[in-house]
């Protein structure tokens, strides 16, 4: 049984890495003595497949990841002994079975979007301007270790909106994931300007191909 | 001073600016977070070294346990941050933190460092320094944390003494409970920090160096150790607890890569086997045991509660626990199928240990451990740890033969009087035993030869000697070097100067605290990591100070020269600790004390405590104690 769950990722949990947040997987799975399926092989791993890896700090809000069970089992008590079992940050919204012969859930992902907080007072027109700039121009030629990339086609959706909850602006962003072409968020904020180590970065949804 | 909400916003900006940030946030599943008004006491624990290797120590975890069981006291936890993480920290003013709360650490009742080994002295002060709290003791004052100490090398404090308010002298469980109940008076009643540290110096194993001088003869050797105030106990006797509380089980799951991913179980506490040379095995007396089925609950209950893959049942000599067989076959039953990764270490050198650790099917690990510690018959009968050569080829063959590729072997030079004939001996048994690896696996075979040198540890038979000097210790390392060229034997050994500076801060008396101090000032920390320690820094301070390091560690000791830890008492009488070195002399070996009892001073001592606990749980001979032989010469 393939089952994907649609989960949360904040609070301290924010500075853990992607390889620790497979290990965690692993052993909240342990912890809830869910019955994992394992890989073959010399070393046989447990079967779980995080959709796409989460930069350190940011916050995920709606991260996917899908887990193989040995047997079938009732999806809500899955659900409900992952969620007991789960360290403070991680948390369990939504679950679903998926047929266990679609491709890997990585290479589903089309389209993520972000949410970005400034930590420090920012003036709006000015980052408006910018904006239009952006999205208007053809190319935004940039470098990413070394090498010339265009960031343009990259950007799906780009808008500043003040929040109601909060009254703080944000930014939010619609970037390419796919594993070819993967926009990152911190190089559209150095393009506006802006450091990261000063915005709040949250991914809110991860688009896959078949939505 | 900054509260925890202005802590939390300076670390969002430089938490991404740093290496493995996760290190510096807690939020881990099992940490205890309790509403900081609602209690009296605020304890923090601290490690003073990195988050990776502090967060797996289990003695922090087992007093982090015992203050949060409290109703009206919580305990947080603190690590260094790594010298990134320092830099900024001290560029955006944020003082060092517990990582519960946040709070600043100066805002904690107490502060209670672990110290396990020596090489940790700088961290604990740059920590203070970090905390801004005054590193030197006497500049705290009222409004200051209280800052204590315990843990191994506490059994020689003097080193520390101008920084640690108080230390606790052996085991912590229960003593912990009466430094808490004591500041808490003083709390309540108020009065000078002086009222707390005559209370605290009441209790007893709780060494207060301020209420004691320490008096030197003009060769510069110890005279005599005088108490300052009535009160104060002298000699300070260890803690121990008669019989060993349940285990923790909730082991804080760390959320990044830390060094030891595990559970670890204490299956007893103590040796029997007198090798002369361990610290451990003379302090840690007398030898007390964990049922089989304790063990075995509490592993079951720490891999549920934590989902670690791997747990480790710790002792000092994993095969002299009484049902190891019992204790190891029902491991296997119970998590055999489980995925699960079981270590077992410090076994005895037999071939029984390779049927435990068959029977424990874990082949995965980093091979297949013993510890002769010396290579010939002379020198095990000086170290009092006796395993002829033929046993421990048995042990090897049997192992590669189970399984095993690699076998790790530890071997130590600088034993007391040791020749280079010692040494090549070493180099010959490991051929030997690639040799023997050779013949039943062949080209596979792997001996991995792992060389430390012999630092003569306080209240051990060997205090009296003299260390090696570094020529020496090159001279012997060389000579191994040479010898063992074989590409499938891999040689590791201790750097020289890593073992000077282990020395001198193991043997140091009161005065050595002013070195420590501007070895510090001058930039030495993390001392323990081969990278980052300088042993220029430690060589100027000395000279500084006008000592001369080979005072502490290469001069030839009196037989009755009062050492600077003589006031502190593990239990194990100086006389005992003499007459066993005399009889290192004669090569006379000592057998494991449990078949024989050679009045090392345990017994008497706590005899009480064992009074109070009868049973088998203490693995001590039933012996009259001089109390119950008193008592019948009355009648």
């Amino acid at each position: 049984m393939r089952l994907r769950i649609t989960f949360s990722k904040s609070g301290t949990l924010r500075y853990t890495g992607h390889l620790d947040l497979h290990r965690i997987w692993e052993r909240t799975c342990r912890r809830a003595e869910i019955p994992l399926s394992y890989s073959q092989g010399f070393h046989p791993q447990p079967r779980i497949s995080l959709a796409a890896a989460l930069p350190l700090g940011f916050i995920g809000q709606a991260e996917l990841v899908d887990i193989w069970l040995d047997q079938d089992e009732d999806m809500l008590t899955i659900l409900k002994s992952l969620q007991a079992a789960s360290p403070p940050g991680l948390v369990l919204t939504a679950i679903q079975m998926v047929d266990a012969h679609q491709a890997a859930l990585q290479t589903q992902v089309r389209s993520a979007e972000y949410d970005i907080l400034f930590l420090d007072e920012i003036d709006p027109g000015k980052v408006e301007i910018r904006l239009v700039e952006m999205l208007s121009s053809e190319s935004i030629p940039r470098q990413r270790r070394g090498k010339d990339y265009n960031l343009r086609p990259l950007l799906e959706g780009l808008e500043l909106k003040s929040s109601k909850s909060d009254g703080q602006n944000h930014l939010s962003m619609r970037l390419s994931a796919s594993p070819a072409a993967t926009g990152r968020p911190e190089e559209v904020l150095a393009e506006l300007g802006f450091s990261p180590e000063n915005t709040r970065i949250s991914r809110t949804r991860l688009i896959l191909n078949n939505e | 001073m900054l509260n925890p909400q202005q802590i939390e916003s300076r670390l969002e900006r430089i938490l991404l600016t740093v290496q493995k940030p996760g290190r510096y946030v807690g939020g881990e599943l099992n940490i205890t977070i309790k509403d900081w008004q609602k209690v009296l006491t605020h304890v923090a624990f601290i490690f003073p070294d990195i988050y990776d290797l502090g967060i797996s120590n289990v003695g922090l975890k087992i007093l982090y346990d015992q203050v949060n069981q409290r109703e009206d006291a919580l305990a947080e936890r603190a690590y260094a941050p790594w010298l990134d993480m320092e830099e900024v920290m001290r560029e955006k003013q944020i003082p060092l933190y517990s990582l519960e709360s946040k709070h600043a650490l100066a805002e904690f009742d107490i502060l209670a460092f672990t110290l396990p080994y020596e090489t940790l002295y700088t961290n604990a002060l740059n920590l203070l320094d970090l905390a801004g709290v005054p590193v030197y003791s006497k500049n705290r004052d009222e409004t200051q944390p209280l800052v204590i100490a315990g843990g191994h090398s506490c059994y020689n404090p003097e080193p520390m003494h101008a920084f640690i308010d108080a230390f606790a002298i052996g085991e912590g469980e229960e003593v912990i409970h009466d430094i808490i109940a004591a500041h808490q008076d003083w709390k309540r009643t108020g009065g000078s920090r002086t009222k707390l540290l005559t209370r605290l110096a009441k209790i007893p194993g709780v060494y207060v160096p301020s209420l004691y001088s320490q008096h030197y003869h003009e060769d510069g050797t110890v005279s005599h150790m005088e108490k300052l105030i009535e009160e104060a106990s002298l000699p300070i006797v260890k803690r121990i607890v008669s019989k060993l509380p349940p285990p923790p089980t909730k082991f804080i799951v760390p959320n990044i890569e830390v060094v030891h991913d595990r559970v670890s179980v204490e299956i007893m506490r103590g040796c029997t086997r007198g090798c002369r040379f361990c610290h451990a095995g003379m302090i840690s007396r007398p030898i007390r045991e964990r049922s089989v089925a304790e063990v075995v609950d509490a592993a079951e209950s720490a891999i549920r509660s934590t989902g670690f893959q791997e747990f480790s049942l710790m002792s000092l000599s994993s095969s002299d626990y009484t049902h190891i067989l019992e204790l190891v076959t029902s491991i296997s039953e119970r998590f055999g199928k489980g995925r699960l990764t079981i270590s077992l270490p410090s076994l005895r050198i037999d071939t029984v240990s390779v049927e435990l650790m068959d029977r424990l099917g874990n082949r995965r690990g980093t091979g297949f451990t013993l510890a002769p510690e010396a290579a010939t018959e002379r020198m095990r009968r000086i170290i009092n740890k006796f395993i002829p050569d033929e046993q421990i080829l048995e042990t090897a063959r049997e192992a590669y033969s189970h399984g095993w590729m690699n076998i790790k072997v530890y071997f130590m030079i600088g034993h007391p009087s040791e020749t280079e004939e010692d040494v090549e001996a070493i180099a010959r048994l490991c051929n030997k035993i690639l040799t023997e690896g050779r013949k039943l696996i062949g080209g596979r075979a792997k001996v991995h030869v792992s060389v430390g040198t012999f630092v003569p540890k306080p209240h051990t038979p060997f205090q009296w000697v003299s260390c090696d000097t570094p020529e020496q210790i090159e001279a012997k390392q060389d000579i191994l070097k040479q010898k063992l060229r074989d590409r499938n034997i891999k040689l590791t050994w201790t750097g020289v100067e890593d073992t000077l500076l282990e020395a001198w801060l193991s043997r140091g008396d009161r005065r050595l605290s002013e070195v420590i101090y501007t070895a510090w000032k001058n930039g030495a920390k993390f001392d323990a990591w081969k990278d980052q320690h300088r042993n220029s820094t430690w060589r100027e301070a000395f000279k500084e100070h006008g000592f001369d390091p080979v005072f502490y560690t290469h001069r030839q000791r009196r037989t009755d020269e009062v050492f600077p830890w003589d006031h502190i008492s593990p239990g194990v009488r100086k006389n005992y600790l003499f007459q066993d070195f005399r009889k290192s002399l004669e090569g006379e070996i000592r057998v494991d004390c449990r078949e024989q009892c050679f009045a090392c001073g345990i017994l008497p001592q706590f005899a009480d405590l064992r009074r109070e606990n009868p049973g088998n749980g203490w693995k001590c001979p039933e012996v009259k104690s001089p109390k119950r032989i008193a008592d019948r010469s009355l009648v």
